[in-house]
């Protein structure tokens, strides 16, 4: 073998084309990134679902009627149990478009909400890691990096959050902006908007990647390559870009998914509470709240949320997994506390 | 030793420190959440905030009102609800906590055995159908919200079987006093128990078989399997044993995080008065000083597990020890 053929072959790929090949081969990671494009690709049509059914998922439609097989069955019917005063809504038709999954109590098509559900809790799961991973990047980054008094209060600070039960902590920033809403500086969020569950969830998970980050920021800050350009007189934020964020840049991606799922079921979990999305919005969690009063007459109201909330947390730890042994075998991340 | 144990205590309160004013702030000094116009209702005029305010102790500065705040629930134990002012609210909170034990003691013992069990036995057949199977019925798991399982336990076992021979033992929900009836309390927590702990026997499990197969693959078991040891030996007594040391870590920190309140979902879904639902009806009507007392509680249990384990943590490992 000449050296000319060994210098071609040496020629590897960069590690980013070497970690998507080696996802590409990994089939259940590649089923369940499928897995949850089709379920993103089917929430993001709920609009279109509700006008093709002509229902409106967010006003109660209590004098609603559904038609089948050329009958139009009112959407409430009268209770057949007891007294027979209550009414029930109808149960699931099995029939796409015309009330497929049932009515809840307010005689809204389940289906419809279900989607438009859907869509809330990805959207507020996507948005929640955004900013987890960037605020908890940018304190592990300088707490690593600049050590001294800054990594002392910062690692303080994350202590105190870190001891904090996430629910508790979640429930108790909850009930005082639900109600109220929040004003910091220029940033207004209205009681009852979308963002601030997002800012909720996004807030308690912080330290579970920050921590990490400036732990890996630190062994990074005494490598040569660091040490090298601190020597040369590079500019600490250039170093922090160019030098730092690649390296820790991997540990981030490896996150993206299994901070996505958490805070589906963080999502879920506090709309259950209701202290998370606030009605007429919908999301997953909130429909297996509307739910609890039916479970027993009509439980596909709660049971099918549920269902949807299991299959894209699955698949997202999957994908996880996959990125994981796709990009970094060696690291040892895992959420899962509480 | 003395010094890290030391160290590791003084941490310890420095967080409880900081946890007791961040949750005091949250509640009366975020902006716009004012607790009087919450006492005082909706449209309430000024005279009566004003009113509200001087009765309940709100119009003082607030680090006299942490102060006060403080030593009504450590040291004279007298806080009162505001909603029902006669009702003190450290004694009720006191009250929940066998409630909040059993439930997390018992789902414990079962997710210790089956986590430890399917993560032994799925390393053992490491790359077989079963350890497949045993991991993907884990991450499902994982993935399940608590609340929605236990919402499809009780539509099973309280109302669609309920009738049938599988199910017509379990009680309605709610929680009897181990005391009073050992066998009502045992038979109306045992779904409670499994839901809890089906999410932890599949992280344990997983978690654990990880370790054992990193475990199996170090110096010390090459040479137990050249000393001819058989491979149940080597995986029991050699490779577990490193591997049990994350292990416990892990379980005093899910261990603190439940009976600190974690378990508040399950609590409510099957009607147990425990901490987490003690909290939970304090949020409906937003009762303060119970939301606080339960969260302060809460969050110091998690703290002391969490020192706990370090300190049996710098018991255990010898180098830890020496520096």
């Amino acid at each position: 073998m000449t050296a000319e053929t060994i210098a071609t072959r040496r020629v590897s790929r960069g590690p980013w084309a070497t970690a998507v090949r080696r996802l590409a081969r990994d089939r259940a990671g590649m089923a369940a990134l499928l897995l949850f494009m089709v379920i993103l690709i089917i929430c993001l049509l709920a609009p279109v679902y509700a006008s093709w059914a002509g229902v409106d998922p967010f006003t109660s439609t209590l004098d609603a009627t559904v038609t089948i097989d050329g009958n139009a069955i009112p959407v409430m019917e009268q209770s057949t149990e007891g007294l027979g005063l209550g009414y029930n809504p109808i149960g699931p038709t099995w029939r796409l478009g015309s009330y497929f999954l049932g009515a809840d109590n307010q005689g809204r098509d389940v289906m419809a909400r279900l989607l438009y559900g859907g869509l809330t809790s990805l959207l507020i799961a996507g948005a929640a890691t955004l900013l987890t991973l960037t605020l908890a990047t940018v304190l592990g980054l300088a707490a690593g990096f600049f050590g001294g008094l800054t990594d002392i209060i910062l690692s303080r600070i994350l202590d105190i959050l870190w001891a904090f039960p996430v629910y508790l902590l979640a429930i108790s920033l909850s009930i005082v902006l639900i109600t109220h809403g929040i004003a910091i500086g220029p940033i207004t969020i209205e009681s009852g908007s979308l963002w601030l569950p997002i800012f909720i969830i996004g807030i308690v998970y912080i330290p579970y990647v920050a921590r990490p980050i400036r732990g890996q920021v630190l062994s990074l800050r005494e490598s040569e390559f660091v040490l090298a350009a601190i020597g040369l007189g590079v500019p600490s934020h250039r170093i922090l870009l160019r030098d730092i964020l690649p390296n820790v840049s991997t540990t981030l991606i490896v996150f993206v998914p299994l901070m996505m799922a958490l805070n589906m079921l963080t999502e879920s979990a506090l709309s259950f509470l209701s202290i998370g999305v606030q009605p007429p919005d919908a999301s997953w969690g909130s429909i297996i709240q509307d739910g609890q009063g039916l479970l027993y007459s009509r439980p596909w109201v709660a049971m099918a949320p549920g269902i949807a909330i299991v299959l894209c947390v699955l698949a997202l730890n999957v994908l996880g997994d996959g990125l994981r042994d796709a990009l970094d075998p060696r690291s040892k991340i895992r959420l899962g506390r509480g | 030793m003395l010094l890290a144990l030391l160290q590791r205590l003084g941490q310890m309160l420095f967080v409880m420190l900081g946890i007791s004013m961040l949750v005091f702030l949250i509640f009366f000094a975020t902006p716009g959440a004012d607790p009087a116009s919450r006492i005082a209702g909706r449209g309430a005029s000024p005279e009566i905030l004003e009113a509200v305010r001087k009765s309940f102790g709100l119009d003082q500065p607030f680090y006299v009102q942490y102060f006060v705040m403080m030593k009504k629930i450590f040291i004279t134990g007298d806080l009162t609800s505001f909603v029902n002012r006669g009702w003190k609210v450290v004694p009720a909170v006191l009250d929940t906590i066998p409630v909040t034990l059993s439930l997390v003691i018992g789902a414990a013992i079962l997710w210790v055995i089956f986590g430890m069990l399917i993560g032994i036995v799925a390393a053992a057949t490491r790359g077989s159908w079963l350890d497949k199977l045993l991991m993907i019925l884990g991450l499902i798991g994982i993935s399940m919200p608590v609340f929605w399982l236990g919402e499809v336990m009780n539509l099973v076992s309280q109302s669609r079987f309920h009738d049938t021979w599988m199910f017509s033992w379990v009680p309605p929900l709610g929680y009897k006093n181990l005391s009073d009836d050992p066998k009502g309390w045992f038979l109306t927590l045992i779904i409670p128990w499994i839901t809890l702990a089906i999410l932890y026997i599949g992280l344990y499990g997983r978690v654990l078989r990880a370790s054992l197969i990193e475990a199996l693959q170090e110096d010390y078991i090459r040479t137990a399997r050249a000393k001819g040891l058989s491979e149940t030996r080597i995986l029991l007594r050699h490779a577990l044993r490193t591997s049990l040391i994350s292990f416990v870590t892990l379980f005093g920190l899910d261990f603190g995080a439940l009976v600190g309140g974690s378990a508040l979902l399950t609590e409510v879904v099957f009607n147990l008065q425990g901490v987490g639902k003690l909290t939970y009806d304090a949020l409906q009507n937003l009762d303060l000083p119970i939301i606080m007392t339960t969260v302060m509680y809460a969050s110091f249990f998690v703290v002391m597990a969490n020192a706990l384990v370090d300190v049996v943590y710098i018991l255990l490992d010898p180098r830890v020890r020496a520096s």
